[in-house]
């Protein structure tokens, strides 16, 4: 009886996924909140409580951290990484100050301790890559002047993401300072263990996953990465650290196959993990906090555009460019529930996970939309209304 | 043509000129061999006003059609350009007296007043050869001059 509810409950989450991708295609708008509120839905207090596969939910969960992770570790060469730490480290911490700030001053402000304001600090910082990826290619905005900034920005993000999660993970143990500087230490080895990997001997990595089939190839990096990030793990480095990093090591051809590969497995888990978040937070504790999420997303529209203003200056864009590089960064998603869920699980604080649901529901369809609204804004801005400029001639080029 | 070229972490490279008429046009190569071909605003140079995007095969297409065509293109430029000016592509046969022996020796400039301007070796397109260019037999030589001058080429190469 009981596998048979598994089934039945396992198919029609999927199912109510697929649908609500459906509607997310339909008006070009992240899947993401969608998936969120179908865990809110059918969660704890919600309109319809799931029971029998919330073990499978949540392994499957776990997995699609570690795939989220992989996958964007993929899209970056470690050359990359290198490259952009030394041309960006000046706007890429110009964009973790300004944008952590709001959250770690929201948390002592209302009292929730120090490991709290560090995991909130986080959840307004990061900028959803996989959104913003989307709408630059969306909007054709690919070829502008601006973009190298806002790539080289993600790429940042995604590297403090690599220190700062093996950092929370630690903190969030209960570890001491003496514990916590150890579990440092580990992680920035490892860290600089697989780059060195990936630099120098990265063809030896490709040597033991090639394969001419698509299936050995499939299995070896799926086992490859899901063992790491448990190592990883065992090691309090995080496993979605150690998954990032393997997906670094892998680059060239492999990289891609290995992404075609792996990208639909993404999809789904990624997507069950959302609605785990989802599940695990209860609709009425949204409420309370939402008047703090709408207040965090304004401060964190602010920041971004403050950001991306002055990284897109440094490439010598107008203000237009400039704008735009602020409104591409404005989505938050997948890494900000990634931090929040191990705070949730840690069992930091009971309003941290609600709160971060709300902030990235508010951001992740705000966030597209206000880049829509940036070139127009930017016009207005360039011509005051006062003065309409004269339609330019037409001439031949 | 300045070609200015800009990495793209996580999508690939980009390639951006400006052309003679002051109008900028970019590539947008991506790693997976997709092509954005963008055509920035005429009054904002930071703007992409058009991108097209490309798949691989239709950016080959587009690249055959820009390459390839251009050196046919060129050749029959040339008779275009200047009145009474003439163009002659002259095969170099297995019988040729300069079959293995340099431009130089031909001494075509002084004996004729026309220039060989191009060898085509397998159908690749050698411009401007230097005196001691060596032809062998296949190579088609593209001589410019005079009706008199590019026809005293021909025979100057094909019987000495």
């Amino acid at each position: 009886m009981h596998g048979s509810l598994l089934l039945v409950e396992l198919g029609a989450v999927l199912l109510g996924l697929g649908l609500l991708g459906a509607v997310s295609v339909r008006f070009s708008i992240s899947p993401i909140p969608l998936y969120l509120l179908a865990g809110l839905a059918f969660g704890q207090g919600g309109i319809l409580p799931l029971g029998a596969s919330d073990e499978f939910i949540s392994a499957g969960a776990e997995i699609g951290v570690i795939l989220l992770l992989f996958t964007l570790g993929l899209e970056y060469t470690a050359g990359e990484l290198v490259g952009t730490l030394r041309t960006s480290a000046v706007p890429g911490l110009v964009d973790l100050v300004l944008n952590a700030a709001p959250g770690v001053a929201v948390a002592l402000l209302l009292g929730w301790g120090p490991i709290a304001a560090v995991a909130l600090g986080g959840i307004t910082y990061v900028t959803s890559s996989g959104i913003t990826a989307k709408v630059l290619g969306d909007l054709g905005w690919l070829g502008n002047r601006e973009t190298p900034a806002v790539l080289s920005l993600l790429v940042f993000e995604d590297l403090t993401m690599a220190m700062y999660l093996p950092i929370l993970t630690a903190l969030l143990a209960g570890a001491g300072l003496l514990a916590g500087s150890v579990t440092l230490a580990i992680s920035a080895a490892t860290i600089g263990v697989i780059l060195l990997v990936a630099l120098r001997f990265g063809w030896a990595v490709e040597r033991f996953v090639a394969s001419p089939s698509d299936e050995v190839v499939l299995l070896k990096v799926l086992g490859l990465t899901v063992l790491v990030a448990g190592v990883a793990q065992h090691l309090q480095v995080s496993a979605a650290v150690g998954a990032f990093l393997v997906g670094i090591a892998l680059s060239g051809p492999l990289a891609h196959t290995a992404r075609e590969l792996l990208s639909p497995l993404r999809d789904l888990f990624a997507a069950v993990f959302f609605v785990f978040f989802g599940l695990h937070t209860n609709p009425a504790d949204l409420p309370p906090v939402f008047g703090i999420a709408a207040l965090l997303a304004v401060a964190g529209i602010a920041t971004k555009l403050a950001t991306g203003w002055v990284a897109a200056a440094r490439l010598g864009s107008a203000v237009t460019g400039r704008l735009r590089a602020g409104a591409a960064l404005l989505p938050r998603g997948e890494f900000n529930i990634v931090i929040a869920g191990l705070a949730v699980t840690a069992g930091i604080n009971p309003r941290l996970g609600p709160l971060a649901a709300a902030y990235v529901l508010i951001l992740a369809v705000a966030g597209p939309l206000l880049a829509r609204a940036a070139e127009p804004l930017a016009r207005r801005l360039r011509r005051p209304p006062r003065s309409p400029a004269p339609a330019g001639p037409a001439a031949p080029s | 043509m300045d070609v200015e070229r800009t990495p793209l972490p996580g999508i690939g490279l980009r390639h951006v000129f400006v052309t003679h008429r002051g109008r900028r046009l970019g590539v947008v190569s991506h790693r997976d061999g997709r092509r954005d071909l963008v055509v920035y605003r005429r009054d904002d140079p930071d703007s992409a006003a058009e991108t097209l995007v490309l798949t691989p095969e239709e950016a080959n297409g587009l690249a055959e059609l820009l390459g390839a065509a251009r050196i046919v293109e060129r050749l029959a430029e040339l008779h275009r350009q200047v009145e009474g000016l003439v163009s002659e592509q002259i095969p170099i046969t297995a019988g040729s007296p300069y079959d293995g022996r340099s431009l130089g020796d031909t001494r075509t400039r002084a004996r004729t007043g026309a220039s060989v301007v191009a060898v085509v070796r397998d159908r690749e397109v050698i411009a401007s050869p230097r005196p001691d260019f060596v032809f062998h037999a296949g190579d088609v030589v593209v001589a410019v001059g005079t009706a008199e001058g590019t026809a005293a080429v021909a025979t100057i190469l094909t019987d000495g």
